[in-house]
């Protein structure tokens, strides 16, 4: 036996080294490279596809003399060959009018909108991100009609995301599925996560999965940073705008082993130059310094089957606002100007253990586990506010099939434990919630045109007792490049009210919570399903592919933590919603190619949100009931050494939007019912000089359009009168930014 | 070398398996076809037989990643389903009658 297999490895060796290779290269007309065309040697089963430059390569014997070379669309060509030569062969269109619609040359594009998968999941990749240089992912949904980036307060500048017209704390923001903007940290956490250190990030509207919790009501999103097992060993970024704002990232990358790699990144970002374009006499940015760095591990083992994930990281943050005049050290609690500091530090450590049955790929297990420290010191005037959040998140998921892979399901345990510290001036209002819960969710693809996700979750929680969360997908593909979607879903949480409306302790308003009964700051949990319907068509016009999209989702909430700016302008209600509350959002998406590398996207997109305040029904303040969107993307041709253009332009109309209520105040410190309607321009340029070096430039809000009267009361900023908290567009008018990446492959 | 002794190792195991039954067995069947519709048609013709617990097409590769529990069905009943569907596989060769019933596009070279 032993010779005989000795034998046979001296044959394979023998023939392994006896075979010579073919390569060569696949062009069409216009001699660029065809990828995925098939080419085979004649009467075998020998063969390969073209690589993404065309090329291909294939065992070569002098019995093959046929090569046959074939791409749908194209004439099937047989050539024959003596020798293992260097072959160049260009295809040529098959005649036939049917080919018109074939498109040969399609792009792949940055911005993906799946059509496998059951939920409504577009997916935004690097080069996606790269379309807004700066600098966080609060920052990168700026060309993305799906996401409305806000500008939530005149002191902070601080911008807020809304999805289906409801802000962040209603999506599920989470890093590589574990959850990490909640809590504390909705205000500023997306402001915490460098634009750089993500690899993409997917949107997925109405009930996310149950697999990550039950507190997602309006979507969610989730990003995933760079791998250490993929990433390049060394990149740097340098930013810096109009306004003295600065940016530094640098991203080091190593093989330790061949199952472990590590990264270190570290961003530092820092604005010191105090801007009042408005005359107000307050700063119309923060001046702030922030330094983040983290480590990231990963192990993988492709033969046992184990994958792991260790992350640690540190953040510290310090922002300063207010009148121009203000220093902290000696006008901090003082009438001489009014300030602010904004102080905050985040320590996290998370894993994730993977492990994936060797002979049953479809089967795996996975803990993932993390644990967050989250304290922000503030002060607003003379309003105080700390809040300490320390967070441990475990979830287990066992994944695997029922019979087959079309039916696949994940089940498993999750639990949460969150002390918080939190002091309004001197109201302590800390408090501890956990929770354990279980959930299981089953996917059925039917491989042709129908899938299903259903799941469900119970969850036992010290505040919101014991609720099940059902949440359901379907999929359906009627006709060709048609994809129909459906879902609905519950959410329910526990309302972080002053985390999340921070804003308004840059004003004279009284905070007053109208309930005493509930568990969270006297209020009962938050409580809301949403059901939505969306359909995608992909056509050609004119040999060009194009894409309607058209949304549908709606919001009811059965409770809510009303925030109420309409009793008074000196006053914030918080109370339990009596009556109804609702947001429904309409969007309407037309993409198209216009040629090669040039793609259009508009959108238009209309919110009906309204909810029942004490004084009456409303709509929600701060909210576009129409909406306009389009982003033009041009790309040159990747040049010798990876020379290239870039283009990017993005315009957003805004309609008028309903303003809290200050008719009560004087004449002089009232803003009106509603904002005027505005647009804004965005525009950037990316030169890319070689695969590892490029520049770019690029203007926000090119048009200059500002929000002169941003706050109300400046000259009088401890008068009753004074709020910050109105602001519907830009404070800060034109701005242009420079900046450089260089890597090293 | 050392590749191609342990590329027959697993050979050897593989046969040890099949002896076995295993109840997850791996096997890699060529399977003609060209495109995305083929693709679906493959694998939906693969998972009507029972006991198929994965099955993936390869279009690159002309071949079908089967995993199945072989106590349940065995790689020729995957083979007979997938050439009624008009899929030439190694072992089983299409009629003639289904081949023609394939969509235009997907009618591969049969060779």
């Amino acid at each position: 036996m032993r010779y005989i297999l000795f034998f046979m490895i001296m044959i394979g060796a023998y023939t392994a080294q006896a075979q010579d290779k073919l390569s060569g290269k696949v062009l069409d007309e216009n001699k660029q490279p065809l990828p995925g065309a098939s080419v085979y040697w004649l009467n075998t089963t020998i063969g390969a596809s073209s690589q993404t430059d065309g090329t291909f390569e294939l065992p070569y014997e002098p019995d093959y003399k046929k090569l046959v070379i074939s791409f749908i669309g194209y004439t099937t060509d047989t050539i024959a060959v003596d020798s293992p030569k260097f072959i160049t062969h260009s295809l040529k269109l098959s005649g036939g009018d049917k080919l018109d619609n074939v498109v040969i040359d399609k792009t792949r594009r940055s911005l993906k909108r799946s059509n496998a998968e059951a939920a409504n999941v577009v997916n935004m990749g690097s080069a996606e991100l790269l379309k807004a240089a700066c600098c966080n992912i609060a920052e990168s949904f700026e060309t993305n009609p799906s996401i409305d980036v806000n500008f939530s307060d005149a002191l902070t500048g601080n911008r807020q995301i809304k999805m289906l017209g409801l802000t962040s704390p209603y999506l599920l923001i989470s890093e590589e599925n574990i959850p990490s903007v909640r809590g504390a940290s909705q205000a500023y956490g997306l402001s915490f996560i460098p634009g750089t250190w993500v690899e993409s990030i997917q949107i997925t509207k109405g009930a996310g999965p149950v697999i990550n919790g039950y507190e997602s009501i309006s979507g969610q999103i989730n990003y995933e940073l760079l791998k250490p097992a993929t990433d390049i060993p060394f990149f740097l970024n340098a930013y810096g705008s109009q306004g003295g704002r600065f940016e530094l990232n640098t991203h080091f990358n190593k093989k330790v082993s061949d199952r472990w790699s590590t990264s270190l990144f570290v961003h530092g970002n820092t604005r010191v130059s105090k801007n009042d374009m408005n005359d107000d006499g307050f700063l119309d940015n923060p001046l702030a310094k922030q330094i983040n760095v983290m480590n990231r591990w990963q192990y993988n083992n492709p033969e046992t089957g184990w994958v792991s994930f260790i992350n640690l990281r540190y953040m510290r943050d310090e922002k300063q606002t207010g009148e121009i005049d203000f220093d902290p050290d000696t006008d901090k609690f003082t009438t001489n100007h009014w300030g602010s500091e904004i102080n905050t530090d985040k320590l996290d450590v998370s894993t994730k253990l993977g492990y994936v049955f060797p002979d049953m790929p479809y089967q795996s297990i996975g803990l993932q586990t993390a644990f967050n420290w989250h304290n922000q010191d503030s002060y607003f005037g003379f309003n105080q506010y700390d809040i300490d959040q320390k967070s441990f998140y475990s979830n287990l998921i066992f994944s695997s099939i029922i019979s087959n892979t079309l039916n696949k399901f994940s089940t498993g345990l999750n639990f949460t434990y969150d002390n918080y510290g939190e002091f309004v001036n001197t109201i302590d209002y800390s408090r501890i919630d956990n929770s354990v819960g279980a959930f299981f969710e089953y996917t059925y693809d039917n491989t042709r045109n129908f899938s299903l996700v259903a799941g469900g979750r119970v969850d036992a929680h010290n505040r919101l007792g014991v609720f099940l969360t059902p949440r359901m997908h379907l999929k359906y593909n009627p006709w060709e490049k048609a994809t129909v979607r459906a879902s609905f879903g519950r959410g329910k949480r526990a309302a972080n009210i002053f985390a999340e409306n921070q804003a308004l302790f840059g004003s004279s308003r009284v905070m007053s919570i109208l309930n005493s009964g509930g568990k969270i700051y006297g209020l009962d949990p938050e409580i809301a399903w949403n059901y939505g319907a969306s359909f995608v068509q992909g056509f050609s016009l004119f040999n060009r592919n194009a894409e309607f999209v058209l949304d549908f989702y709606r919001t009811d909430f059965q409770n809510q933590a009303v925030v109420d700016l309409f009793a008074s302008p000196q006053q914030v209600l918080f109370y339990n919603l009596d009556g109804k509350s609702y947001a429904n959002s309409l969007q309407v998406e037309l993409n198209y190619e216009i040629t090669r590398h040039f793609n259009v996207r508009t959108a238009y997109k209309y919110y009906d949100i309204k909810t029942d305040y004490l004084s009456g029904t409303e709509d929600k303040p701060l909210q576009a009931k129409h909406r306009f969107f389009a982003n033009l993307a041009y790309e040159t041709h990747i040049g010798e050494g990876g020379k290239q253009w870039k283009f990017d332009f993005t315009y957003n109309w805004m309609g008028k939007q309903r303003l809290p209520y200050t008719g009560s105040n004087p004449a002089e410190y009232q803003m009106g019912d509603y904002s005027p309607s505005f647009s804004l321009m965005n525009a950037q340029v990316t030169r890319t000089f070689s695969s590892v070096f490029e520049v770019y430039v690029g203007g926000e809000n090119i048009g200059n359009y500002r929000q002169n009267k941003a706050i109300i009361g400046a000259d009088d900023p401890f008068g009753q009168y004074f709020d910050t908290s109105i602001v519907y567009a830009p404070v800060f008018g034109q701005m242009y930014y420079a900046g450089l990446r260089f890597k090293i492959k | 070398m050392v590749l191609l002794v342990t590329f027959f190792g697993m050979a050897v195991q593989a046969q040890d398996k099949e002896v076995k039954k295993s109840k997850n067995a791996t096997y890699e069947v060529a399977v003609n076809g060209n495109c995305d519709m083929c693709k679906k048609r493959i694998e939906k013709a693969a998972f009507s037989v029972k006991g198929v617990k994965s099955a993936e097409w390869s279009a690159d590769h002309q071949d079908l990643h089967l995993i199945l529990d072989e106590n349940k069905c065995s790689v020729d009943d995957v083979c007979k389903a997938v050439a009624k569907a008009g899929h030439d596989t190694e072992k089983v060769k299409a009629t003639e009658e289904d081949y023609n019933k394939l969509h235009t596009c997907c009618m591969y070279e049969r060779l």
